[in-house]
């Protein structure tokens, strides 16, 4: 089985899995602790609405999901503190507005959108050249961000009405998060699919959060859990493939994977703390 | 001249349709330790909001330090009725009360051992030494509290607003509380929200009474009218100093 690690599409999609793991283990450790798992596929949602314009008008669809993602995530959190309006609502909306808007321009655009099934399920294997760099820029931004402003995005999420008193600057650091919540989406677009981006942006953080009470480690070990579970269902979908001839889309497996993980971590935790 | 700490003139605030503040006029001045009390929903909470910059009043100019809150920030240790945060957070008890570092930073993400010292002699002086490593989570409500008030301490603050701090207190533990703040209102201008008559008036030096309007008395010993009027049933009154409490027979109406 190893010897897929020859073959560069393999190393690629070894490269994106590992790029996902760490997208989805610091912003996932976000995502859960600030509880922004259905804003988060809001925003997935809605940035399907800028593959289909990229398969539409002919540029990289990738492009076109980040560019919705971030508008989607800024967009709401202007909207939610402008309206008043519950942002669980305006979540909804949002993600039936996406995939309406997305379905439409892939069935304007002529021809046949061939690839659209990877951007609903993912599909690592295929990942181009290019892709890897963005989602090796995507990450750094990601990291970067987190890196240089820990303190005061762990203030925000932690007590919002406290930070502003401290004078942090609240409402800029919320939109940050949000970016950088748009960027992990989309980094998990490529690798599985808009429909399976929420259970890596929250399964492997809830998994660290069983196994630690602070916020920098928990990052630490849900980077390692997305990370063993997308390279466990990379290996397991290859060879799926060449053992038995089966192609399954690696996407769902390293979804599922992650799920087991989970259910393990809990029972293991359970017996511990009845010990 | 100094201005005062706390100035507030025609403030009214409506809430989805609901008057909570009319027409509040309250002034603190350096060194005060002020008791705000009134009856649960008279907007004793919403007050301190106001004052603090957190909530927009609808009408009337607030006032912190001579301007504007939103340019004051840093400068008073705020101690909320509830914390407003997910206990589940995983942050521990030292970095919580390192919070209120953040806005006396000299320089851009640097909190230096200084602050540690200081967060940690919060923490003794609240009686939570051994507690700094552990999650918030794992605290008892009445350490959770005192976090709260270690935490607004390591503001340095120059007025300390602290909004029903005994809520959830056990009876030992409030006492606690009351001594230090004893304590501490030699050192700074202090601001106690509280329903609890009788403690609040053997502490405060000025007491005012919120029940929507504002119903001040510079001093401690406020007139049983004023109550009557605040409350809109007889609850007690307070007397000048060694103060006690006389309950009367609620007569409502």
């Amino acid at each position: 089985m190893l010897e897929a690690l020859d073959y560069p599409f393999f190393q690629r999609a070894l490269a994106a899995g590992l790029l996902a793991s760490l997208a989805c283990g610091v912003v996932g450790t976000f995502v859960v602790v600030r509880r922004l798992a259905s804003l988060s596929g809001g925003i997935a949602h809605a940035a399907f609405a800028g593959v289909g314009l990229g398969y539409l008008l002919g540029f990289d669809p990738l492009l076109g999901a980040a560019g919705v993602a971030l508008l989607a995530g800024l967009g709401l959190s202007a909207l939610s503190r402008r309206l008043q309006a519950a942002p669980d609502t305006l979540m909804a909306a949002l993600w039936s507005l996406g995939m309406a808007l997305g379905i439409l321009f892939v069935s304007l655009t002529p021809g046949y959108a061939p690839d659209l099934m990877s951007y609903l399920f993912g599909s690592i294997l295929l990942v181009t050249p290019l892709h890897v760099g963005f989602l090796g820029v995507l990450d750094g931004v990601i990291l970067l961000g987190t890196l240089v402003f820990f303190r005061e995005l762990r203030a925000v999420t932690f007590d919002e009405e406290f930070s502003r008193l401290m004078g942090l600057p609240v409402d800029a650091l919320s939109n940050g998060l949000l970016a950088l919540v748009s960027l992990a989406v989309v980094v998990l677009i490529r690798v599985v699919g808009v429909i399976l981006v929420l259970a890596l942006l929250t399964i492997p953080a809830l998994v660290a959060r069983q196994w630690t009470d602070r916020l920098a480690p928990m990052m630490a070990l849900a980077t390692l859990v997305g990370a063993v579970c997308t390279v466990s269902g990379l290996f397991l979908s290859y060879g799926l493939s060449t053992t038995w001839g089966l192609n399954v889309p690696t996407g769902p497996l390293v979804v599922l994977l992650a799920a087991l993980v989970f259910a393990l971590s809990t029972l293991a935790r359970r017996g511990i703390e009845r010990r | 001249m100094t201005p005062p700490i706390v100035e507030m003139e025609g403030v009214d605030l409506t809430l989805q349709g609901q008057t909570i503040l009319q027409d509040v006029h309250l002034r603190v001045e350096p060194g005060d330790f002020l008791g705000i009390l009134g009856p649960n929903g008279g907007g004793k909470s919403m007050l301190v909001k106001v004052m603090l910059g957190l909530v927009v009043p609808d009408r009337g100019s607030v006032r912190l330090f001579g301007r504007p809150p939103h340019q004051t920030r840093g400068r008073v240790g705020y101690v909320p009725q509830f914390a407003g945060f997910d206990r589940q957070y995983p942050i521990s008890v030292l970095d919580t009360v390192l919070l209120g570092r953040l806005g006396r930073r000299r320089s851009f993400h640097s909190l230096g051992p200084d602050d540690k010292n200081l967060a940690r002699r919060c923490l003794e002086r609240m009686g939570l030494a051994e507690l700094a490593d552990r999650q918030i989570g794992r605290l008892s409500l009445g350490q959770l509290q005192r976090v709260l008030v270690a935490r607004a301490l390591a503001v340095e603050p120059e007025m300390l607003v602290l909004d029903e701090p005994t809520a959830s207190l056990d009876p030992g533990g409030g006492a606690d509380v009351y001594r230090i703040l004893e304590e501490l209102s030699k050192e700074m201008t202090i601001l106690l929200v509280s329903h609890d008559l009788g403690v609040v008036s053997t502490l405060v030096s000025s007491v005012a009474c919120v029940n929507q309007k504002l119903y001040y008395h510079g001093q401690a010993n406020v007139s049983r009218e004023v109550f009557d009027e605040a409350y809109g049933c007889p609850v007690g009154f307070v007397t000048h100093q060694h103060t006690h409490l006389v309950l009367e027979e609620h007569r409502h109406a």
